[in-house]
């Protein structure tokens, strides 16, 4: 990178073990095409992303639930200039929908053209699975 | 609390700066900043500083320590502040907080940062990581430059804010920067430029967005009691510090047509100062991209909700203007070093208030001399708004 005179640092690759036990019905939902999400037991608030502990009410007693799939579409991006793991990806489309009960998801838009998004529109959360095989959600079209 | 003043202020050139290790960088903006407040090293009680990429875009790990070394600051109080963007405000207020608990007479906040190490796709992947990893950029490689994209389709959605709108915003700071020597974009812009440049993530395109920048900025705050002893002739006042966070996820937001981390700050701020935002003779806002801009105007109160458009398109945010805002080019082209930010915001705002080692042709006429910088990190997952005044 440097134009100028430089020493080359020691190179390190790093990745991390992301913890997912207590998340792990999510997970599992996905492949049985759910997005499920969290519910306290105590105060009635629902997470999503899904989580163990309430930071309402600090309680740990949850449950799971499974969200509906209509969402509204807040907003989107066409995201083009990708990081470097993504680099293999074709530019995308990142929404944020607001879903039926209440929470709001973040995720890609597909199957849509382009001149079809629009705030406002209506779009159907889908657990799916990427072409290598990872379990994962996105809006699509509804049917 | 004490009364608290800034009495030294330095900043370093912006831009691609291959020629500095991060020690050397940070001391382009130390010794002029101590020179400045004629003190020594040996003066300063607390070090604050802020760095968001150590280890991670540059080769230090724990900047503090190599830079206090550096700058002969061995024996003071230290710390590394991380507020994402913000980090340098984060260590302004720290630095505030220390001296005006009456815990130290001296302290300095400096913010330094180095971004052109590495490679943009590299960069690109750590800041994008900056929000929250696992839901947002793990599974959907959220940029951000997308983050704000997000809410710059919402505002335009909402409020009719259209392209030729974010492209004033960068014709404006593209101005000021040009007459700005420390400055990392120096050309000027038009809007038919800005208009067809790269899109990066849509709607917002290369001129919408901040460069790469390596840089630093260096701050020293004193008590009342010092400013007398060292016969300060015109001290710039800490007048308030206001903050708050936002969710780190943004699917969890309210809405996406303004940050309400900038609210929440901007009232603590104002309440804090005694002041409403139309006593303010100029600001610093947080414009990482120009919807940010945009934003902000509405956030701090210069304007109603959903006019932020008009307000640029009116000229009302240029010098001679109702509220002169990034008068030094903003971080959209003086250049967003991201732990520097902070403090060169202070740097500036301090260099406006004396009204007098700043570039003539941008300086801004001064009526009550007061000024307020505000500081995002991220898209408002952190905010800081300081308000100075002399």
């Amino acid at each position: 990178m440097a134009s100028m005179p430089a020493i080359r640092s020691r190179e390190i690759k790093v990745a991390q073990d992301i913890p997912i036990s207590k998340t792990l019905p999510f997970w599992e939902g996905l492949k049985q095409g759910k997005v499920m999400a969290t519910k306290c037991k105590k105060c009635g608030k629902i997470y999503f992303p899904p989580a163990a502990d309430c930071g309402e009410c600090l309680s740990s007693d949850m449950e799971w639930i499974e969200l509906s799939g209509e969402a509204t579409i807040e907003t989107f991006t066409h995201v083009v200039i990708r990081p470097l793991t993504f680099q293999h990806e074709r530019p995308y489309t990142v929404a944020i929908g607001t879903l039926k009960d209440g929470v709001r998801v973040l995720a890609w838009l597909t199957g849509f053209r382009p001149s079809e998004i629009k705030v406002g529109m209506k779009a159907k959360l889908t657990a799916t699975t990427t072409p290598d095989g990872t379990p994962i959600y996105v809006f699509t079209k509804p049917t | 609390m004490k009364r608290v003043a800034v009495i030294g202020v330095g900043c370093s050139k912006f831009g691609n700066r291959s020629d500095v290790t991060i020690s050397e960088l940070a001391f382009e903006a130390f010794k002029p900043a101590i020179e400045d407040a004629g003190i020594t090293p040996k003066d300063v009680e607390f070090v604050a500083l802020s760095s968001a990429g150590a280890g991670a875009w540059y080769e230090e790990n724990l900047p503090a320590v190599v830079v206090s070394e550096y700058c002969g600051l061995t024996g003071a109080g230290l710390l590394r502040s991380e507020a994402a963007c913000a980090s340098g405000s984060a260590a302004f207020a720290t630095a505030y907080w220390t001296v005006a608990s009456g815990q130290a007479d001296i302290a300095l906040a400096i913010g330094v940062e180095k971004m052109r190490q590495i490679d943009t796709p590299t960069m690109v992947e750590f800041i994008g990581r900056s929000g929250y990893y696992l839901w947002e950029f793990h599974l959907f490689g959220l940029t951000f430059p997308g983050y704000y994209a997000l809410h710059a389709t919402a505002h335009m959605a909402k409020y009719g804010t259209t392209e030729e709108d974010l492209a004033l915003v960068a014709v404006k700071n593209h101005k000021y920067a040009s007459m700005n020597p420390i400055a990392h974009l120096r050309n000027k812009v038009t809007v038919e430029e800005a208009l067809s440049s790269p899109v990066i993530a849509a709607p917002l395109k290369l001129y919408d967005c901040c460069p790469i920048s390596d840089g630093a900025a260096a701050v020293i705050l004193a008590s009342e009691d010092k400013v007398k002893e060292l016969k300060v002739e015109d001290p710039v006042w800490v007048s308030a510090v206001g903050y708050a966070c936002g969710t780190a996820n943004l699917s969890k937001r309210r809405d996406y047509v303004g940050l309400d981390s900038t609210v929440k700050a901007a009232q603590m701020a104002y309440r804090l100062a005694n002041i409403t935002p139309d006593q303010l003779d100029v600001a610093l806002v947080h414009d990482c991209f120009t919807i940010a801009e945009i934003m902000a105007y509405e956030d701090l109160g210069f304007c109603k909700k959903g006019e932020g458009a008009k307000l640029i398109r009116e000229g009302q945010t240029e010098i001679g203007g109702k509220i002169p805002v990034n008068v030094d080019g903003g971080l959209k082209a003086k250049g967003h070093p991201i732990g520097a930010t902070g403090c060169a915001m202070i740097y500036e705002l301090t260099k406006q208030l004396r009204g007098e080692a700043v570039e003539r042709s941008r300086q801004v006429p001064m009526k009550n001399y007061i000024g307020l910088a505000h500081n995002v990190g991220g898209t408002g997952h952190y905010c800081y708004v300081t308000i100075l005044r002399r």
